[in-house]
């Protein structure tokens, strides 16, 4: 049964791989990343269960956290133009999402 | 084996083909539906439904162990940063302008235009051309 579970999750790992390479826009490949992340973990936690050594639990744990926290960096990024303070502060600087389909980023 | 673990056996085998079962639906959803925010929709059912199933599954077969604790671990995690992540995604998508198709009504509210009090008339205008009127006979009658 664990097999069906791995057959399974590799099955939709490639779907969602696939969605990843040929998604139109920016946001879809970020949801397919996210989403890819998801499955990744599940995977490695079912690998575990089938091999009878469910030792890799904690490698998903942190995958899991670092998943989350990349796709987070990755809107904010392409939200803001960069990572780190994003307080409304300077002028010259404009940060309007209008320019992002100027930038054909949505495909 | 007792009749107790057979059915904890039973119970966590049907969890995790359940659970793999809304896994392959969520890629297949994740691939085929035709817009992004429909593929929102199949991507929401991998990180909930999916997830849960699955991870419940594998927490019946591990026993009361520490392996349980991660998984509960694991488990607590996704579902917390799951649909803050879609979220996310598609607060950062309707931000940005990216709309469904057919829908033509602007993401965001415009922002409203900063009214400066006049420090002449106190009353407030009720309609941008009465200010433009008031402001202009105001400044006729000061020159």
């Amino acid at each position: 049964m664990f097999l069906a579970a791995t057959i399974a999750l590799f099955i939709g790992m490639i779907m969602v791989l696939v969605r990843l390479f040929a998604g139109p826009s920016l946001y879809d490949r970020v949801l397919a990343s996210n989403s890819f992340g998801t499955y990744t973990v599940l995977f490695i936690g079912v690998l575990g269960f089938l091999n009878g050594r469910p030792d890799f639990l904690d490698i998903a744990l942190l995958y899991a956290l670092i998943n989350f926290a990349g796709t987070i960096a990755v809107l904010k990024y392409f939200r803001y133009r960069t990572v780190g303070d994003t307080s409304p502060q300077k002028k010259g600087v404009k940060n309007t999402p209008g320019k992002l389909r100027d930038r054909g980023v949505l495909g | 084996m007792n009749g107790f673990d057979l059915l904890i056996d039973l119970l966590s085998w049907a969890l995790i083909l359940a659970g793999s079962a809304f896994l392959l639906i969520g890629a297949i959803g994740t691939l085929r539906f035709p817009d992004f925010w429909s593929r929102l929709h199949a991507v929401s059912v991998t990180d909930s439904a999916g997830m849960i199933l699955l991870v419940l599954g594998m927490i019946l077969q591990a026993g009361l162990t520490l392996v349980t604790v991660k998984l509960v671990l694991i488990g607590v995690f996704l579902f917390v940063t799951g649909p803050t992540a879609t979220h996310a995604v598609a607060n950062a998508a309707l931000v940005s302008g990216f709309l469904p198709e057919g829908l033509s009504r602007p993401a965001l509210p415009k922002r409203k235009a900063v009214r400066k009090k006049s420090p002449a008339k106190k009353t407030k205008a009720t309609t941008k051309t009465r200010t433009r009127t008031a402001s202009k006979t105001r400044k006729g009658g000061t020159g």
